[in-house]
């Protein structure tokens, strides 16, 4: 089977590589580029562990084609930390606040609310919740994620206030 | 590697999609991929080829013609329900995409790649049904429309040639005067429905029911109407007495008894949704909101 050369941008840099039509963009961003923070659940887009921003947008990276993200912005989990290596808010309020037990779904869970605080920086309980319902936790019962998402866009809110 | 391997077709014009589908075996196209990849990754599909269709020009526009709106081929779920043009047209397409799946998905799933994935469960389909609605196929022999009525033929088929790609779905007016609702109940939001109900109702000058529209999802081997609710609605004052017995007649088109959802659970969860479905259309109505 040839191989195709992709290109794209991940995390603000530029990558390339060979990959079957076949590959799945979560293999290519695991295998790769050993960038193994989004995990692969299911397969199937039901579980969003493998969530990623494509071009702006949270999609689940298990049901995008390598070749399909050709020439576009990805951004992983280990492109959310602040440019300095600090946590992000988002990062130190999941720490703080218990947002994660096993650890397993917390990637694509922060990937999300990375982008649902983008789009709606101020959300209601009831936003946070629809806004992931696309990515399951089978450990905290979602409370104390819903509790880190809300205290990190206060956080976020305070420092934009701050900054201005 | 999850899936089988195949031939990757990246499409830049429907001419060039269309051969690479007369030119192989057994094509499938790649629209949003939300519910092919997962079947090439559990390798329930094992196409010789994927014709990718993402980077056709001029498939992913939303146009709006007289409260009618019509959608490309690659107009995604979450663009039609943000379309701030589609809403104030045609408000019953944002109530219905708020139940499909979830936002990831919505980000990528075209309305176009649902209907023609065909899924008995699935939400568009049903409002296309609903609507009489129709979608554009081009094919090797040409272009045509097919009305939702002739499109839809068992869970998860149509009656679509196997060189054909669906361009747009256009989805037609409101009437004048009407009210809408989509009322689904699912096990949590954004689960294919249990079941799903479609209603546009129209109250005549006198307040009785001069027409009604009525489609579900989830009830049979295919988005249906209900016809015989519609005619029993039709001609009464809408009191709840009157869309009770008319929303009974539902019983005997659920035949779907899948997903520990058994027939006697089902026709009532139908029964119920059709009486709230109209009465929120009523309602809409009244307020001439439509
Ligand atoms: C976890 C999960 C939950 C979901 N929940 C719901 C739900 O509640 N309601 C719902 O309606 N859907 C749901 N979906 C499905 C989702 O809406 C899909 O996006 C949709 O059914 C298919 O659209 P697509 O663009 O992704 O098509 P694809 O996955 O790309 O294609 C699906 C099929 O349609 C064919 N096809 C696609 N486009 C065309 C075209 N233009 N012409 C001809 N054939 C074409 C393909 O050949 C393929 O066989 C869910 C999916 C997942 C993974
Ligand atoms: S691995 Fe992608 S959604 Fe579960
Ligand atoms: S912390 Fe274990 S799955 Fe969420």
């Amino acid at each position: 089977m040839s191989k195709m050369h992709v290109k794209m941008t991940v995390n603000g840099k530029p990558v390339e590589g060979l990959a079957e039509p076949r590959t799945l963009l979560i293999h290519f961003l695991r295998e790769d580029l050993n960038l193994t923070g989004p995990h692969i659940g299911c397969d199937t887009s039901h579980c969003g562990a493998c969530t990623v921003d494509l071009d702006g947008k949270s999609v689940k990276s298990c049901t995008v084609f390598v070749a399909q993200a050709n020439g576009a912005e990805v951004t992983t989990i280990e492109g959310i930390a602040n440019p300095d290596g600090t946590l992000h808010a988002l990062q130190e309020a999941f720490r703080e606040h218990h947002g994660l037990q096993c650890g397993f779904c917390t990637p694509g869970m922060i990937t999300r609310a990375h982008r649902l605080l983008q789009e709606n920086p101020n959300p209601t309980e009831a936003e946070i919740r629809m806004g992931i319902s696309g990515n399951l936790c089978r450990c905290t019962g979602y409370q104390n994620i819903v509790k880190s998402i809300t205290a990190a866009a206060e956080q976020l809110a305070s420092m934009k206030e701050a900054a201005e | 590697m999850k899936p089988a391997r195949f031939e990757y077709v990246a499409a830049k014009t429907v001419a060039e999609a269309i051969d690479a589908r007369s030119s192989f075996d057994d094509t499938v196209i790649l629209a949003g991929g939300q519910s092919l990849i997962p079947m090439l990754n559990y390798r329930v599909a094992q196409p010789d080829a994927v014709i990718d269709i993402n980077r056709v020009p001029g498939l992913d526009t939303i146009s709006v013609d007289n409260g009618a709106v019509r959608v490309g081929a690659l107009v995604r779920h979450r663009q039609l329900e943000l379309s701030a043009e589609a809403f104030a047209a045609h408000p019953l397409l944002r109530e219905a995409l708020d139940n499909v799946a979830h936002i990831p998905i919505r980000n990528r799933g075209t309305i176009c790649g649902s209907i023609a994935h065909a899924d008995a469960a699935a939400e568009m389909p049903a409002v296309l049904v609903c609507l009489d609605g129709f979608v554009t196929a081009q094919g090797s022999g040409g272009e045509r429309n097919v009305p939702a009525s002739d499109l839809f033929l068992f869970h998860m088929t149509t009656t679509l040639d196997s060189d054909e790609i669906i361009t747009s779905a256009t989805f037609p007016a409101l009437p004048k005067g009407s009210g809408y609702a989509f009322e689904e109940l699912t096990r949590r939001h954004g689960d294919y429905a249990v079941a799903g109900i479609c209603a546009v109702i129209t109250p005549g000058p006198d307040g009785n029911c001069a027409s009604a529209s009525l489609s579900a999802c989830g009830i049979a081997e295919k988005p249906v109407r209900l016809s015989a609710v519609e005619a029993a609605l039709v001609g009464t004052n809408l009191s709840d007495d009157a869309v009770s017995a008319a929303a009974a007649l539902v019983d005997d088109m659920v035949t779907n008894e899948d997903d520990g959802a058994g027939g006697r659970y089902r026709r009532q969860v139908a029964r119920t949704l059709i009486t709230r479905a109209v009465a929120k259309a009523c309602q809409r109505a009244a307020q001439g909101r439509a």
